[in-house]
């Protein structure tokens, strides 16, 4: 489904991603850790076409096509979600309004017709269930005002609205409460097909428990440096990263 | 060319003209005497047009105006024209009551001033004058001083007619009015129109003015408007600027609000070449309150000012000041706003606010606010910003699907929304927020459909 082949990317002249290869298949996911500053966020919005960051090198393929000069909203209806890091306030568009848009200049992509009010509304209804979200909170501008917690929830919302063939959730589990953690890994299992395929960016094995991943990577300066199986991550919470870091740093020395 | 010559030309012009049509001008607004009219062209003859020396004019460039060459009228020919036409001033869903000004005179089929059940009285200005010689001198000229502003006095030298409204005590207009100001000529034309709003104690009324050029022609309309609002009077007024890119409006509006009053005008400025708002409101009662609001949309080479007085001379009044603009292309707009606490004004609550967001690195925005507090308890504020969208809330939006296009128009018409949200009556709100979602997608040409092959 997802393939990225040793893809550098900078900002401002300074190359946060430099050598980075994944592959990803339907049906799998996948575990992103990684120390702070490693480059995981980077990855995220180089996948979905920010473009402060500029690709210098490599070639990121989604379902068989080359996206590297798409735009945000072309990858976006082809398929690719970002749960955001932090999430943004857009004072004065409402969420209504903003997911109807979104489905509906998706649909037109896809030369499909708009969504009737009444299936979009029962659409609306049947999400907000999957992930308890609150009418309250969908009645309000675009996170205006939410709590962390609640942005969070609200990424997972958006998802199930929109449901993508390609989520990757940055860091969806910091600031959630326990109950909300399970609620928002609960969302994201019961929307897993075995057509679709997750990436999640987290620092935490908690996570983990509740959406087991296929593969567990570690990003360090800018590429990923260790592949393995769900065993890694709870390797990682106990041993932290130095084990690793000096290993890419110093190859020469054997554990 | 020295720029004092300019001017001194533009006066020579008038003058001839205000001593030829000397008769012909006292006919109009008789019962005053000529006199208040040579007065105000003696003010007229000192201050001259403003110019960009004048602080409040530095970035409002009026002498290119006044330059060109116009026509001007002193007596109403009734063009023929074609209601129909007005369909795009329509406000769906609102029972309203249609008044229309063509080229600054009161236009009728029949009458020339109505009096309704209640005794509202409402209609020509001039007419006014005429029926009701005490009511008007108590207020013409009592706001807005011909002493102080040669625009000002330029209007009160050649003004004959304009629209005139007057609600008694206690007395509600249950339908919002719809005043019709329309620009329609086969050649250039300036106008000098005035209108005069009294409110009596305890009365309310909603007023809307449209504002529209009919043909394809340079116009220049320097009009003034006083209102005077009594004890706990209310008065909204909503003003939908729809003009000409050849046209040039001088709107300015002086309000007097009276102990309780509550007045807010929301100005919208969708179209036109040059548009000059001036609000000027003196809160001289306690417990006033006054919301002065504008939005204004431009693009290609458009001028906006909008010039702000809110004159707190009162303890206990409170007032507020949101103007939010959005500029495209080469588009220039000025914010000059003001607010003054007199010594005795105490406990005054007044906010100001002007932001912007500039489409493009040529458009020009220069906002100035002025705060002038001589009492000393009082709560002030004012902010201004000018900046662009913001790029994370619109890579926000497209990472959802939405195109770069559409993403651009939910940021702009959110950023818009708090002007149009402060409009009381629904009807008509959602009819703005109509006209300025279409303004916003380049969907509302500059005559709003209009078939009379406005440029
Ligand atoms: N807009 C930016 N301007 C300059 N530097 C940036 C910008 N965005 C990211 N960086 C830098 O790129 C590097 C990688 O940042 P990134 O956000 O991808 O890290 P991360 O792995 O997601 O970290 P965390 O675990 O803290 O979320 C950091 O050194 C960061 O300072
Ligand atoms: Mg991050």
């Amino acid at each position: 489904m997802l393939s990225i082949k040793d893809l550098h990317a900078s900002i401002q002249g300074k190359e946060i991603l430099r050598g980075l290869s994944l592959e990803v298949k339907a049906g799998e996911v996948h575990a992103i850790m990684g120390p702070n500053g490693s480059g995981k966020s980077t990855l995220a919005s180089v996948l979905t076409g920010r473009d402060l960051f500029e690709v210098t090198h490599g070639e990121i393929t989604f379902e068989g096509q080359d996206i590297g000069e798409w735009a945000p909203e072309d990858r976006a209806r082809a398929g690719i979600f970002l749960g955001f890091q932090y999430p943004i306030e857009i004072p004065g568009v409402s969420m209504t309004n903003f997911m109807r848009t979104a489905l509906n200049e998706t649909r037109k992509a896809q030369n499909l017709e708009p969504l009737s009010s009444k299936e979009f509304l029962q659409r609306m209804r049947e999400k907000k269930e999957l992930v308890e979200i609150d009418s309250k909170l969908t009645n309000r501008s675009v996170n205006e005002g939410f709590s962390g917690g609640e942005k969070k929830r609200n990424e997972i919302f958006q998802m199930a609205m929109l449901e993508p063939k390609l989520a990757i959730l940055d860091e969806t589990d910091s600031g959630l409460d326990i109950d909300a953690l399970r609620i928002v890994a609960n969302g994201v299992n019961r929307l897993k097909t075995p057509e679709n395929a997750t990436i999640v960016i987290t620092h935490y094995q908690r996570l983990l428990d509740y959406i087991i991943p296929d593969f567990v990577h570690v990003l360090y300066e800018g590429r990923i440096v260790m592949s393995a199986g769900k065993e890694l991550a709870l390797e990682l919470e106990e041993k932290g990263y130095d084990w690793i870091k000096k290993q890419v740093d110093n190859p020469l020395i054997t554990l | 060319m020295d720029m004092m010559v300019e001017i001194i030309d533009t006066r020579e012009d008038l003058k001839k003209e205000f001593i030829q049509q000397r008769t012909i001008l006292d006919q109009a607004i008789p019962g005053f005497g000529y006199q208040k009219r040579e007065q105000a062209f003696a003010h007229f003859l000192k201050l001259g047009i403003p110019s960009t020396r004048v602080e409040e004019f530095k970035y409002t460039p009026l002498e290119p105006l006044f330059n060109k060459e116009y026509h001007r009228s002193y007596t109403f020919d009734p063009i023929s024209f074609d209601k129909d036409l007005l369909f795009n001033c329509d406000v769906p869903n609102l029972e309203t009551q249609v008044e229309f000004v063509v080229n600054s005179w009161y236009y009728h089929p029949e009458h020339r001033l109505q009096v309704l059940s209640n005794g509202i009285i409402l209609g020509s200005l001039a007419e006014a004058a005429k029926q009701y010689p005490e009511l008007f001198q108590k207020h013409y000229t009592k706001y807005a001083n011909p002493a102080s502003d040669g625009l000002i006095a330029l209007n009160t030298a050649f003004a004959q007619d304009g629209f005139f409204l007057y609600l008694p005590k206690n007395t509600v207009m249950d339908q919002a009015l719809q005043l019709i100001n329309m620009m329609m000529s086969d050649r250039n034309l300036m106008t000098q129109q005035r209108n005069l709003i009294i409110l009596e104690d305890n009365s309310e009324a909603n007023l809307l003015v449209c504002e529209h050029t009919m043909s394809n022609h340079d116009f220049l309309s320097n009009s003034v408007t006083e209102v005077y609002a009594g004890k706990n009077a209310r008065l909204h007024l909503t003003k939908m600027q729809n003009e000409n890119n050849d046209s040039s409006q001088l709107a300015a509006v002086f309000i007097h609000q009276e102990a309780d009053s509550q007045v807010s005008t929301n100005t919208i400025s969708l179209h036109g070449g040059f548009i000059y708002n001036r609000f000027d409101v003196a809160l001289q009662g306690r417990g006033a309150h006054n919301d002065t609001f504008g939005l204004y949309l431009t693009d290609r080479n458009q001028h906006i000012s909008n010039r702000t007085l809110i004159d707190h001379a009162v303890p206990d009044a409170t007032s507020n000041q949101t103007f939010k603009g959005v500029l495209d292309d080469d588009a220039h707009g000025s914010f000059t706003g003001k607010i003054l606490v007199r010594k005795d004004a105490q406990r005054t609550a007044a906010y100001q606010s002007n932001n912007n967001i500039l489409l493009t690195d040529r458009a020009k925005m220069n906002t100035k606010p002025m705060l002038e507090i001589f009492a000393d308890d009082v709560k002030c504020s004012h902010g201004a910003t000018i900046g662009q969208l913001d790029s994370d809330a619109l890579f926000y939006l497209r990472s959802r699907g939405i195109s770069q296009k559409e993403a651009r128009l939910l940021l702009m018409y959110a950023f818009t929304y708090e002007v149009i949200a402060a409009i009381p009556v629904e009807g008509l709100r959602l009819r703005v927020e109509e006209l300025v979602s279409k303004r916003l997608r380049g969907e509302l040409s500059r005559c709003n459909d209009c078939t009379n092959g406005c440029r």
